[in-house]
């Protein structure tokens, strides 16, 4: 029983859903309504597209990297979909879906090939591509915006549409976990990540291409950030040059509550996915609990770093409950 | 490519010079010269500008006895305005209004125009004062912020709980709108309204779709919303449309026609405010006109008749309003959606 607990207890996924059911019954209390079936749903349906770009996140994170581009990313790809929508509205959405992954992945390449045949490191190559891509964005668009009445019915109901019941989006964004919890866990590609991540020689030692993960982990983050794109821009039926400003920093905010280390090597999705839905349920609540909007920033860097600080703080103590078991 | 352009306009601004400069044979056989008014503005091929040229030839064909001209550099820089400025001194222009891309850069040239006997004004971007004689806001805050409170009285019926979406908790204009729509609504005929809540969502589509959506929960019997920001009015609109809450929700605002034109056809949104590009040329014109023609000095406390567009009344150090902002609603949005 006891080992039984101890066994759960080290695990950092669980710890987020500890503090994750603490976040929800304090805002219970300033809000009752906010646990209502349907609240949740719509709080899971609002975090979709973080989960999927957090994932995207998470594979550049593992190999050490980050990428700072996701933001401008999901706004150009967004962009071009719309524009082909508001201009071609006979082209089917599925096709525009397939295009807004393909534009993603073009950017997701372009990062990819500068990490790992130009050597230039992330964290240059993203913040460089973040004003390069957003800037694209805007050269595109010409500074207008593509609106409702702009786009298609159709276009607009792909996130918007359910099936049993479930948004379309929150739909997407399971397929999404869906794929990428495989590909992380069980092909060669995705393990290679970690190896590359956890130890950079002893991996080049066993024959991993470094610069192969580093090139597949931009690329897949790029896709994942046009798929993003798409069901942003149709989501809010807009468009706009400023769309998901900022957004990269809640995705890498998502991994490291998620349990990440930003060192690389260490992480899983399933983290990422609490971590998110944990931003997800503060986003949501701070707009319900009555407080003034001067603290609200301020509130909500507080919780995410109250939540990584007990987190951490809980993952060391079962590590030394886990050596102490050892050593008798 | 910008060169090309800057060139050409300057050969069309010389040769129409020659033009007048030879009084036209028409006009000579008229009789009488045509008033020139320039409505120089920040850059060409922007269609907020395109309406303000639209307002100008409005107001030059009621005078009758005005040309309005339209010019601008090709892209916005207080250079290419110097530019054009100096060119429009040698072709003795009657009067130019400057929308301008810097307040204070203008100064010199304009004073240098004023020097030549032309008339100065500028609208919607001013210069500072001293480059003009008159300097012409769209609107201002007091004028806003009732105006808003009115249409949202209109839209629910004089009744029930309003809220406000603004874009950050620091913007000095949504601040200052937002206080005249909280002194607005202590008029008697909004007694049965009141302002429950303020929140802000920072100019972003997904922030403030959720600030939305938190009102809806927070007060399921909110009879409308006010958001005086352009992504504000247009995410409340998507949220109101998703939420299944058209109808009993309303929402008004200032938002941009071409951006708001379908949560407006379609009825999520009934009525909402903006400047109107089209008043703006065409009061800047008439100003400049019954300026040149000595109707009125261009001092404080003058009031200009000014078409369609009422009496307005220059204020202290030439600083004027228009008026309210123009409303937009399901009869004029189509026309308006495809100027900006």
């Amino acid at each position: 029983m006891n080992k039984k607990m101890e066994k759960i207890l080290q695990n950092r996924e669980l710890n987020l859903v500890l503090l994750t059911a603490v976040l929800l019954i304090a805002i219970s209390f300033r809000a009752p309504s906010f646990l209502a079936l349907k609240n949740i749903e719509r709080i899971i349906n609002d975090t979709a597209i973080l989960i999927m770009v957090a994932s995207g996140q998470l594979l550049v994170i593992l190999t050490g990297g980050i990428d700072l581009s996701v933001g401008s990313t999901i706004a150009f790809s967004g962009m071009a979909v719309s524009m082909l929508n508001q201009y071609n509205p006979e082209i089917p959405v599925v096709l525009l879906i397939f295009l807004g992954i393909l534009i993603g992945t073009a950017l997701g390449a372009f990062n990819g090939a500068c990490v790992a045949f130009g050597k230039v490191p992330p964290v240059i190559t993203t913040l460089g591509t973040m004003s390069i891509f957003r800037g694209f964005t805007f050269v595109l668009s010409k500074g207008q915006w593509v609106t409702a009445h702009e786009m298609t019915e159709a276009y607009m109901n792909i996130p918007k549409g359910k099936l049993l019941g479930i948004p379309n989006l929150t739909l997407w964004a399971v397929a999404v976990f869906a794929v990428m919890f495989y590909f992380i866990r069980y092909t060669r590609s995705g393990r290679e990540i970690y190896a590359v991540g956890g130890n950079k020689t002893a991996a080049h030692f066993v024959g991993v291409s470094e610069r192969k993960v580093n090139f597949m982990v931009f690329t897949v983050a790029g896709a994942l950030c046009g798929l993003a794109g798409v069901m942003w821009t149709a989501r809010y039926a807009a468009a706009v040059n400023e769309t998901a400003t900022g957004f990269e920093l809640q995705t890498v905010a998502a991994c490291v509550l998620g349990g990440v280390s930003l060192a690389g090597g260490a992480g899983t999705l399933t983290g990422v996915v609490m971590g998110a839905l944990f931003l997800g349920i503060i986003n949501n609540a701070l707009p319900v609990v009555n407080l003034s909007p001067f603290f609200q920033m301020g509130i909500q860097g507080f919780v995410v770093l109250a939540a990584i600080v007990a987190n951490v703080l809980m993952e060391q103590r079962n590590d030394r409950k886990l050596l102490a078991g050892r050593r008798r | 490519m910008k060169n090309k352009i800057v060139m050409a306009m300057l050969l069309m601004a010389l040769v129409s010079g020659f033009v007048f400069a030879n009084g036209g044979g028409d006009k000579a056989a008229a009789g009488a010269e045509k008033t020139k008014i320039v409505l120089l503005v920040k850059s060409l091929g922007n269609g907020f500008f395109e309406a303000v040229a639209d307002g100008g030839v409005e107001a030059a064909e009621e005078l009758g006895n005005v040309e309005s001209i339209y010019m601008g550099p090709s892209s916005a820089t207080a250079e290419g305005q110097i530019e054009i400025i100096e060119t429009l001194i040698a072709q003795k222009v009657d009067g130019i209004a400057i929308s301008a891309n810097d307040p204070d850069a203008l100064i010199p040239v304009t004073k240098k125009a004023m020097k030549a006997g032309i008339r100065v004004i500028s609208f919607d971007s001013n210069i500072s004062a001293g480059g003009r004689e008159v300097a012409l806001a769209p609107s201002d805050s007091k004028l806003i912020g009732s105006q808003q409170v009115k249409l949202i009285a209109e839209l629910c019926n004089y009744k029930g709980k309003i809220a406000i979406l603004s874009a950050t908790a620091q913007a000095t204009n949504q601040n200052e709108w937002i206080k005249y729509m909280k002194e607005a609504i202590k008029a008697p005929e909004y007694k049965d309204m009141e302002i429950v809540d303020t929140v802000y969502g920072d100019d972003a589509a997904d922030k403030s779709y959720r600030e939305a959506v938190g009102l809806f929960e927070k007060y399921p019997d909110l009879a409308g919303i006010i958001s005086p920001t352009t992504v504000g009015v247009l995410a409340a609109s998507k949220a109101i449309e998703d939420e299944g809450l058209k109808g009993k929700v309303q929402i008004t605002g200032l938002g941009l026609p071409s951006e708001m034109q379908h949560y407006i056809e379609n009825g999520t949104c009934g009525q909402m405010a903006l400047w109107n590009p089209v008043d703006l040329g065409y009061s800047s014109t008439y100003i400049l006109a019954r300026m040149i023609a000595g109707d009125v000095a261009g001092k404080a406390g003058d009031k200009v008749d000014a078409g369609r567009m009422g009496t307005i009344t220059i204020g202290p150090d030439g600083n004027t309003i228009m008026g309210e902002p123009f409303v937009f609603n399901k009869d004029n949005i189509a026309k308006f959606a495809s100027i900006f």
